[in-house]
Parts: C-alpha cells; sequence; structure tokens
C-alpha cells in the first residue's frame, strides 16, 4: 500500500500543524518535543501568558499519554503502546490532539469522568481540583487524576472527546483541547 | 547542621535547603513523569529538620512551571512544614509568580487554602 503522502501533508498544511509524532511515548521523546516546542513558541512571539498556557496543558497531555502506556499494556504489542499527539495553530487557538487505545473494559468510567468533569464551572473546578489534590490517591508513578482537571481549568473549555470502537478488546480514546487567547 | 542541594535540570527544580539558616528554597521547572521518586529526598529531609528545626523557617517557591503530578509532591512539603510550623518553628512560605501568570497564583492560592502556614504571595516582573 502506499501512502498518499500529500493528501497527508495537504491536511497537516490546512490544520496548521506545528508538530505531530505517533509511536511509543518514552520520557526522552516528551522532553525533546517539550524542548522543541518551547522554542517555537518562542519564535512565535507569544505572550508569556499564552506560552505558559500552552506548555502547561501540553505536558499535561503528554504526560497522560506517557502514564497510560504501562496502564493499558506493560507487556503489549508495540502497536497497542502506539499513541499519537499533534499541535495546531488556527487563527489565534491553539489545538492539542491526542490519541490513544484504551481496554474496553475502562471506557464507561473514563467517559463518565471526563463528563463529569464538564459540567463543571470554574468555580466548581476549583474545589474540585482542591479536593482531588488533598484527598485523591497518587499511583506509584506519580499519575494523581488531577491531569483532565488542570487541563479544563487551564482552558477554560469543555474537554471535547470521543472513543472509536476497534475491537472486542480496545478502542481508541481521542481528545481535542483548545486553547483561545 | 548542613546545606542539602539538588542541581536543577529542564524537568526538574534546583533544590537548595539549608538547615543552619532555616532556608528552604524550591526553583525553577517541576514537571518530571516520576515526581514521587524526585521529591522523595527533600520530604525526607524536611522529616529529619522536623526533629530540630530553627526558630524561624523560611521557603521560597519560585516554579515557573510544575504538572499536576509535582503538585500532589509539593503538597507533601507543605503537609511537612506545616508539621513544622505547629511545633514551633515560624514558617513563611514565600509564593513567587510573574505578574500576568495568572495561574500561577491560583495555584498558589489553592495551596494557601488548605495549608495551615502563612503564606505570603510574592509577585515578580517577567
Amino acid at each position: 500500500m502506499m501512502l498518499d503522502i500529500y493528501d497527508f501533508y495537504d491536511k497537516m498544511e490546512r490544520n496548521n500543524i506545528m508538530l505531530s509524532f505517533k509511536g511509543d511515548i518514552t520520557s526522552e521523546l516528551l522532553t525533546s518535543i517539550l524542548q522543541i516546542m518551547e522554542s517555537k513558541l518562542d519564535n512565535l512571539q507569544e505572550e508569556p501568558k499564552i506560552k505558559k498556557k500552552v506548555y502547561n496543558v501540553l505536558v499535561e497531555c503528554l504526560q497522560n499519554l506517557y502514564h497510560h502506556m504501562d496502564e493499558i499494556a506493560p507487556d503489549q504489542s508495540d502497536k497497542i503502546r502506539s499513541a499519537i499527539f499533534m499541535i495546531g495553530k488556527i487563527d489565534n487557538q491553539y489545538n492539542i490532539i491526542t490519541g490513544n487505545y484504551i481496554n474496553n473494559s475502562g471506557v464507561e468510567s473514563l467517559k463518565k469522568r471526563l463528563e463529569d468533569i464538564n459540567l463543571l464551572s470554574k468555580e466548581e473546578l476549583k474545589e474540585y481540583y482542591k479536593l482531588v489534590l488533598n484527598n485523591g490517591e497518587m499511583s506509584l508513578k506519580g499519575g494523581g487524576g488531577l491531569g483532565m482537571i488542570d487541563i479544563a481549568r487551564k482552558t477554560g473549555e469543555k474537554l471535547n472527546f470521543s472513543f472509536f470502537p476497534v475491537d472486542d478488546k480496545y478502542s481508541f480514546f481521542s481528545l481535542n483541547i483548545k486553547i483561545s487567547q | 547542621m548542613e546545606t542539602i542541594s539538588i542541581e536543577g535540570t529542564p524537568k526538574t527544580p534546583t533544590i537548595t535547603f539549608d538547615t543552619g539558616k532555616g532556608f528552604l528554597e524550591i526553583k525553577g521547572r517541576s514537571i518530571p513523569e516520576n515526581s514521587i521518586e524526585f521529591y522523595k529526598p527533600l520530604v525526607d529531609w524536611l522529616e529529619k529538620y522536623a526533629g530540630k528545626p530553627q526558630s524561624v523557617t523560611n521557603v521560597n517557591i519560585q516554579l515557573e512551571y510544575f504538572n499536576t503530578s509535582s503538585s500532589k509532591c509539593i503538597l507533601d512539603v507543605f503537609k511537612k512544614l506545616e508539621a513544622i510550623n505547629k511545633g514551633g518553628s515560624q514558617v513563611t512560605i514565600n509564593w513567587y509568580y510573574e505578574e500576568d501568570d495568572e495561574d500561577m497564583l491560583e495555584a498558589g492560592e489553592d495551596y494557601q487554602a488548605i495549608i495551615n502556614v502563612p503564606f505570603k504571595m510574592v509577585q515578580v516582573a517577567e
């Protein structure tokens, strides 16, 4: 099969993709992506306020993917461990898109958690964040269940997500985060 | 009494803890994937310091970025400081934020609401 590379390029161009990656998410990869994005944000001469917001949200999105990898498939095939990440800027809005496999058994609880977050107002998100910060359990690797709440709080937008059924074991979870200026 | 320090990296802050002067500073970025491992030595030093603290303990938190994984560990550090404050050392936490960085100011206020230690919000120029 030949990948239509121009079609691929054209789609990325039209969506103004600044950086994208598909594959296994490692700590070293995250360091590199963050360095590249930081210099791109500097080159665009973004206001410090916007630069910080984009960087912070990016860190949370990428680390969500990273922590999720071992959860879903500590010893699974590379395909299942693989994830996709893109960041683009259209007009004055940054878009961060992530996609990763998730066990079908975890779909309902994640969906419920994200829907619950989306029901909260700015003030309620602040209270919920403090509650989870103070009482929540932390996983051994350091994921604390705060990431999604923090993203919703910092962007001031609803979490936009979807699940695509893949087979009887996995679904593909995608998250599309908007950061407006 | 000794000074303990950890050199900063692109993902972890510089930590200086001068137990003789009762001065602790956390400065830079705190965005490691595994923050528990990173903060463990500091939590241990504070545990030790709590046994014989100075009469006054000043803490400077000057972070440019921190992730949610670090936020729990920073809370653990503050809980140790809360115990030290209760135990007789007068603790002040100086929370630095750049002007315009509302998210960082709010983060400081979140901790202030949870932790029973005097906080000072210190605005610095960008």
